[in-house]
């Protein structure tokens, strides 16, 4: 696959995950996680075989749907965050000085594991960034998700070039599935406590 | 027979069906009489090995394989089995009591069913899964649909997801990193950065200093009794897949920095834990607390130079942990079902009301504690005195610890007595309860006089590893 073409992958995993740190209208976030998935589906794709690498794809997509799911049944979405820091100003900051390590980093993280490529290395480290930046702003049940399914995709972008074993990759979408199913029970509950 | 369909795939059926039942009391007997059967199969027919009955002949196949891998549960997994299922046995039981049947017997057989996954699964270094997606079946555990059964916001949940989420790649990657080097450090810096990763996954799952603030969060919002059960399954088989890796790799087997990080990460978690239980004004937190400061204390055991010595007393402190965990978490249910509340200025002068209970937070706590007579006394006081010959600072901040926690159960003991309208004593605990935790308190003093009676369960335990405690 010609670099390039990796290399817009990765421009596109910034977008969606800086998208998804920054968005404020949650059919955004979903819509903006499903292209994350989709992206990170052609990166996964050059270690594992296109089946598997489907399967990846489409479990995320089942994620993305069981959270938009839950979503169009819950009325109220936090615009603003309860805890400081809330603009999205701050946040496109904080992503461009991760990105700023993450692009220095990235080419040391290529000798780290065998058959690691620059790009698939800085598309996963965008990924987990990103999602750790994510998790450290929010206490909402719905970014927390959001934010662990990001941080998720970059370690399994990251794995899938050294391990292919089906019960692994079984495993890591039983996560994501689970994941997705917690996230919307959580946030059922917490829209009962505040309607109650 | 199969030994993982046995032990881990008939247990996710069942859970899936008692989950369904639409009375909380058959959920408890039901679970219960099913981790009892299969404790009784474990001490019977101990997988991979033949036994006769009468003329038949029977043997438990260790193997099963999923997915191009193995699952197995062989003849030195047979302590564990009889352990955890014995263990479970008992929580669910408990339920009579502190209710939450469907949450704790229902769910709570898939999660110990998952966690025994994680340590059948071949190469163990795919374990982790097994443990998150555990954790993610523990969720509804911990915070129930019925608002009734909730107490609170969920900040703690939510920590702990995260917490234990982040454990699982930290552990994969340490994993892939270390089958390189299994034999033999070839490589100094991809051992350090394997080491590091290692260390981070275990410290996010086993929730050591720093990463346990959502312990604490958690004991306010959810069930304690729920809690209990959950933290001591997570603990004592995140203990034991860290003992995996330890016994699987030699260079770290043999690695001289890995009994003082131990050490080091042990103390700390125990002193901070012990200290902090005792500014407490919450009978959930103190619980907390003193669970995040046995894990410091199973750390430390870990640790010490006589390694045989180490293993028998971690193994043997499972046993008083759950048994004092039960009884503790149990009785503050009891309250919390009457107040609503367990903040000291909520449980105020409940002894005259809820004398059993009283005396289960109180003997529990300090049990804990490492108090004469009671159960962890025997094994408290070995470890104290192995550190106090390693080290005398250790063992000073060890008694430190200790004395956190003796100092709480005296002051939950001063705030449950503390009554000045001198209402009349009239108990109000039901008899399930009164015996539930009379049973649990004649335990903790039974193990603590003889605690030779736990050897024969326990003695069991090195062979799981191949070179451990050899």
């Amino acid at each position: 696959m010609p670099g390039a073409f990796l290399w817009f992958i990765v421009f596109l995993l910034i977008v969606t995950s800086t998208g998804l740190l920054v968005s404020r209208e949650w059919r955004w976030s979903i819509a903006l996680l499903a292209g994350q998935y989709a992206a990170a589906f052609w990166l996964v794709e050059q270690h594992w075989p296109l089946t598997m690498a489907a399967a990846k794809l489409v479990t995320g997509w089942m994620a993305a749907a069981v959270l938009g799911m839950t979503q169009i049944n819950v009325k109220s979405y936090p615009a603003v965050e309860t805890s400081w820091p809330q603009g999205r100003t701050f946040r496109l900051f904080s992503a461009g000085l991760v990105l700023l390590a993450v692009f220095t980093v990235s080419p040391q993280m290529t000798g780290w594991l065998p058959g690691l490529e620059l790009p698939n290395a800085a598309g996963a480290l965008v990924l987990i960034s990103l999602g750790l930046l994510h998790l450290g702003m929010t206490a909402n049940a719905l970014r927390v998700t959001l934010g662990l399914l990001t941080l998720l995709l970059g370690f399994e972008t990251l794995y899938a070039t050294v391990e292919n074993s089906v019960l692994v990759a079984g495993l890591l979408s039983a996560v994501t599935l689970g994941l997705a199913l917690t996230g919307s029970y959580l946030v059922t509950l917490t829209t009962a406590e505040d309607g109650a | 027979m199969n030994a993982p369909l046995l032990w881990i795939g008939l247990p996710l059926v069942l859970s899936a069906l008692f989950f369904l039942l639409p009375r909380e009391r058959w959920i408890t007997w039901l679970s219960t009489l099913t981790a009892l059967t299969l404790a009784a199969l474990a001490y019977w027919l101990p997988p991979g090995t033949a036994q006769r009955i009468g003329t038949l002949s029977l043997r438990i196949e260790p193997s099963f394989s999923l997915l191009g891998r193995q699952l197995t549960l062989d003849a030195g997994d047979q302590t564990l089995l009889l352990l955890v299922y014995g263990m479970a046995a008992f929580w669910f039981f408990g339920t009579l009591a502190a209710g939450g049947a469907r949450q704790v017997a229902g769910l709570g057989l898939a999660v110990i069913a998952l966690l025994m996954a994680s340590l059948a699964v071949r190469p163990f270094l795919y374990a982790a899964l097994f443990i998150e997606v555990a954790v993610l079946v523990a969720i509804p555990l911990l915070a129930p649909p019925t608002p009734k059964q909730r107490a609170g916001p969920m900040r703690g949940l939510l920590r702990f997801l995260i917490s234990q989420t982040f454990a699982m790649p930290f552990i994969l990657l340490a994993g892939f990193l270390l089958s390189g080097v299994e034999a033999g450090p070839a490589d100094v810096a991809q051992v350090v950065q394997a080491g590091i990763l290692l260390l981070i996954g275990f410290a996010f799952l086993l929730a050591v200093f720093p990463l346990n603030t959502w312990i604490p969060l958690l004991a306010e919002e959810a069930s304690p009794y729920a809690l209990g059960f959950l933290l001591t399954m997570l603990n004592t088989f995140g203990l034991i897949l860290a003992l995996n890796f330890i016994d699987r790799f030699s260079w770290l087997r043999n690695s001289s920095q890995l009994p003082t990080v131990l050490q080091l990460v042990g103390i700390v978690t125990c002193v901070t834990a012990g200290v902090w239980a005792a500014f407490q004004r919450h009978l959930g937190r103190i619980a907390a607390y003193a669970l995040i400061a046995e894990t410091g204390v199973s750390l430390l055991a870990i640790s010490l130079p006589d390694r045989q010595t180490g293993l028998q007393i971690l193994f043997y402190l499972f046993l008083p942990r759950a048994l004092a965990l039960g009884v503790w978490t149990m009785s503050i249910n009891i309250l919390q079902a009457t107040t609503g509340d367990l903040r000291f200025s909520a449980v105020q002068g409940l002894v005259r009301q809820y004398p059993a209970a009283t005396a289960g937070v109180v003997f529990a706590n300090l049990t804990l504690a490492g108090t004469p007579l009671l159960a962890s006394f025997p094994v408290r006081q070995a470890l104290w005195e192995h550190l106090a010959a390693q080290s005398l600072p250790l063992a000073f901040w060890f008694g430190i610890a200790s004395l956190g926690l003796w100092l709480m159960a005296f002051r939950s003991l001063a705030v449950l007595t503390l009554d000045s309208s001198q209402t009349e004593w009239n108990s109000r605990e039901s008899w399930p309860e009164r015996i539930l935790i009379g049973l649990g308190l004649l335990a903790l003093f039974v193990l603590g006089l003889f605690p030779q009676l736990a050897q024969p369960l326990l003695h069991g335990f090195p062979a799981m590893f191949d070179f451990l405690g050899k």
